[in-house]
């Protein structure tokens, strides 16, 4: 059996999705946080995949960019989880209901 | 011998994938996401792109998780009480099968069949010379944006931490 190009993209779709499942199923933020950057790493993976089919170092790049926002977006999103820590003393995801309508 | 890496890297990923989102303790989900990220870091050399494996490697494995296990022990979070309505859990579990359904319907029906390996890939292929050229002439425009979004995350961190009323 040769790998082809899609058991990458069938691997990527599974991570994707056991992401979504835990962004969906859990109660704790940083675990919500870290199913996100999981489903990150899924989509990263399917485009280095369709980089190496279509022999385009420009997919690479993409990745490269989407981990730089990565950084920023966990530096920001951390900074918050410790903001809402200090104001409300919990990680729940229910507490974070004051835009709820 | 790539076939077998794949299937080792491919079933490591999604067996601490699963672990992440099931285990109740928030330090041993972010333990099982470095195991994930260390796979996705070997699928990537397999897919003939090392410097993106060494950037996954330092970036993710590196900086993004030892920062949350940071906040995870400054916090001293423990296990939280997860209560949730049976409908929701089982909505969420439903709605994951038909995104997993809809992506596998959508990939079988591809017809695009060439065969993978690191042989074979175009000369400098995922080089830090190749990608390093492109990053500095055709995508420096996006380069140079990426540079001001890092210095507005790390401005809008350290305001968002900042203490009501200290200056």
């Amino acid at each position: 059996m040769t790998i082809q190009l899609s058991h990458y993209l069938l691997l990527s779709a599974v991570l994707f999705s056991i992401g979504a499942a835990g962004v969906l199923t859990r109660k704790n933020l940083i675990v919500i946080f870290m199913a996100l950057e999981l489903m990150m790493n899924a989509v990263n993976l399917s485009f280095v995949a369709v980089a190496r089919y279509m022999g385009d170092a420009a997919g690479q790049l993409i990745v490269f960019f989407v981990i730089c926002v990565a950084a920023a977006e966990v530096a920001v999103g951390l900074a918050i989880l410790i903001a809402l820590w200090r104001h409300k003393g919990s990680m729940h995801i229910d507490t974070l209901a004051a835009m709820k309508w | 011998m790539e076939t077998a890496l794949f299937i080792l890297l491919a079933l490591g990923s999604i067996l601490s994938a699963l672990l992440v989102i099931t285990t109740p303790s928030p330090i041993a989900s972010a333990l099982y996401l470095v195991v994930t990220f260390f796979c996705i870091a070997g699928l990537y050399v397999l897919l003939a792109a090392p410097l993106l494996a060494a950037i996954q490697i330092i970036v993710y494995a590196g900086a993004v998780l030892v920062l949350v296990l940071f906040v995870i022990m400054l916090l001293n979070l423990k296990r939280i009480e997860e209560k949730i309505s049976r409908g929701w859990k089982s909505a969420g579990i439903v709605v994951t099968i038909l995104l997993l359904g809809i992506s596998f319907a959508a990939i079988a029906a591809s017809t695009a069949v060439l065969v993978l390996g690191t042989t074979g890939a175009p000369m400098g292929f995922g080089k830090v010379a190749t990608l390093g050229s492109l990053l500095f002439t055709q995508y420096l425009y996006p380069f140079e944006v990426v540079s001001v979004l890092l210095l507005l995350a790390i401005v809008g961190a350290v305001a968002i931490i900042r203490k009501q009323g200290s200056s």
